[in-house]
């Protein structure tokens, strides 16, 4: 029994180590995959503070992260280009914001009547998968000459992004509804409108969603580009003049916050699909 | 006096040589409990699908109280082998989504739901998620559902198919039990001898190529169960051994009789 006590203190600390990470430790010490992304980042972090600190690196190629955070604060308190921060995120959350509802409210119905009818299917779908491959660039001076330049064709630009992703997930969503679910509930009395309401909306809901989480990222990707129509306002626009007179420091902040509202969003979604669908991926 | 007719039905997949089903009369009166027994091929699947409503005979007609069917229809509810509740709903909202359906108002659909799981003895289990539930669970709820749309005749597609020799035993008591105290007629098809046997008012044997019927039977197994007798004594009876190797046995000689033919 004594022999064995130092081996088994020698292993308390592994236990422990265990008890946090969720399979069993196996070989010395082992990390949750969540810690081995925080340490990435924390190691990336770091990596940026030393080839600044030591000034290996120009501040006009990287500034220090001390400098980003100061000008962060300034941009929050007297702005760039006539606007704070929160106005240019402001206005580029109202675009994506208004872009996002109208895809929802067209892009589900739209893809709802390609999932489930053969003429509908037979008119969207060569126009989805025509324009869909197109990099939004390539597109925006023909939305220029129809529409202008104002707000519209900013949030059109989005908009035509974020639809084709919903549309074509709900479609797929549609038509993988379980045949025998159909059976069912046209066995309880269920009309066509019932089915779609009843059945078809809710076995659809995890590739509905899927498709505004691919759609939402997209569209956040798009929207450099749509604020490159003379926008005042907007983080793209903000990147996009700031990199004109290189103030690489409001760059460097301008592409963090982009990146930032983007993890946020898609974390959101995340949760949202939890919440909204807790069924999806459990045996039934 | 039949409730619902079947009048020399035959079907046929469109493309396919011979016919699934050929020249098929079954009634089935308000008292009965229907039983199609039959292997794989022998289409009482398609059998049971013409009833619903899913598909149409190629010849034939099927009338419920003298209307031929049309299309499936809340008067002839259907439990299905899988399972086909509805994920995003408790089991409460499942089994009364017929009711909801028929736009009857909340408070009254879950008066009647609670009743009828009461009946499938799943009480308590009202707000539990669909995916949480057994298979037998699974499978009560579907028939709590399908009683609650209040339909004229209860089809059971191989209901007990999926689930393991301890559930099935209990569910087909179960559902005596419940075709005794709903007072449904219920055509139910199963490719388990035993079951059939113990089941059955009334046995159709099915046989392949094309389906139709070979054996008509009449029991009284389970209207003993009903009257009291335990399943066991009942199923270890020489009379339903008997029963049950004759049907058995009529099985096997019409699947030779088609190995014959096809050499």
């Amino acid at each position: 029994m004594s022999s064995y006590q130092p081996q088994s203190t020698a292993q308390a600390p592994v236990k422990e180590a265990a008890i946090n990470s969720a399979p069993p430790a196996t070989a010395g010490w082992s990390l949750s995959t969540r810690a081995i992304s925080v340490l990435t980042l924390v190691t990336l972090l770091a990596a940026w503070w030393v080839v600044t600190a030591f000034e290996w690196i120009e501040p006009l190629f990287l500034p220090p992260p001390s400098a980003v955070l100061e000008k962060g604060w300034l941009l929050m308190t007297k702005g760039y280009m006539d606007s704070t921060l929160w106005q240019h995120l402001g206005a580029s959350l109202q675009r994506i914001g208004l872009a996002l509802g109208f895809a929802i409210v067209t892009a589900i119905p739209v893809g709802i009547a390609i999932g489930h009818n053969r003429i509908a299917r037979g008119i969207f779908d060569p126009l989805i998968e025509f324009y869909r491959p197109i990099p939004p660039l390539a597109y925006l001076p023909l939305i220029v000459i129809w529409c202008g330049i104002g707000e519209f064709s900013k949030v059109l630009l989005i908009y035509l992004a974020i639809f084709a992703p919903i549309a074509i997930a709900t479609a797929n969503g549609v038509r993988t509804v379980d045949a025998a679910k159909l059976r069912a509930a046209q066995s309880l009395g269920a009309t066509r409108w019932q089915l779609i309401r009843h059945v078809i909306l809710p076995s659809a809901l995890p590739d509905i969603l899927t498709g505004v989480r691919i759609g939402l990222g997209v569209g956040w990707s798009t929207l450099v580009a749509a604020e490159l129509i003379a926008a005042t306002s907007g983080l793209g626009f903000m990147v996009q003049s700031a990199a004109q007179f290189l103030v690489t420091d409001v760059v460097v902040l301008g592409i963090l916050v982009i990146a930032m509202i983007a993890f946020a969003m898609e974390m959101g979604l995340r949760a949202l699909q939890r919440k909204l669908v807790p069924w999806h991926g459990q045996s039934h | 006096m039949a409730l619902l007719q079947l009048e020399r039905i035959s079907a046929q997949y469109p493309g396919a040589a011979e016919p699934v089903l050929s020249n098929i009369s079954v009634t089935l009166g308000p008292q009965q409990l229907l039983v199609a027994l039959g292997p794989s091929g022998s289409g009482k699947t398609s059998l049971l699908n013409l009833i619903a409503g899913f598909v149409e005979p190629s010849a034939g007609r099927i009338t419920l109280d003298n209307v031929p069917v049309k299309g499936p229809s809340a008067e002839r509810g259907v439990v299905f082998q899988d399972d086909v509740l509805l994920p995003w709903q408790d089991v409460l909202a499942n089994v009364g989504f017929g009711l909801e359906l028929a736009g009857i108002p909340r408070e009254q659909r879950e008066k009647k739901a609670r009743e009828m799981l009461a009946l499938v003895d799943l009480a308590g289990f009202e707000n539990r998620r669909v995916w949480e539930l057994s298979g037998g669970q699974k499978q009560r709820v579907g028939l709590a559902r399908a009683l609650a749309a209040d339909p004229r005749v209860l089809l059971m597609d191989e209901p007990f198919g999926a689930l393991d020799a301890f559930t099935r035993e209990q569910m087909q008591e179960l559902l005596l039990q419940v075709w005794k105290r709903s007072a449904k007629p219920v055509f139910l098809i199963t490719h388990d001898i035993e079951e059939a046997v113990f089941l059955a008012t009334d046995l159709i044997l099915l046989a392949p190529n094309p389906g139709r019927v070979v054996e008509r039977l009449q029991l009284d197994f389970g209207q003993r169960y009903g009257a009291g007798e335990s399943a066991r004594a009942i199923k270890s009876d020489p009379r339903f051994i008997e029963t049950r190797e004759h049907v058995l046995a009529r099985v096997f000689s019409q699947r030779q009789a088609l190995q014959e033919q096809r050499a």
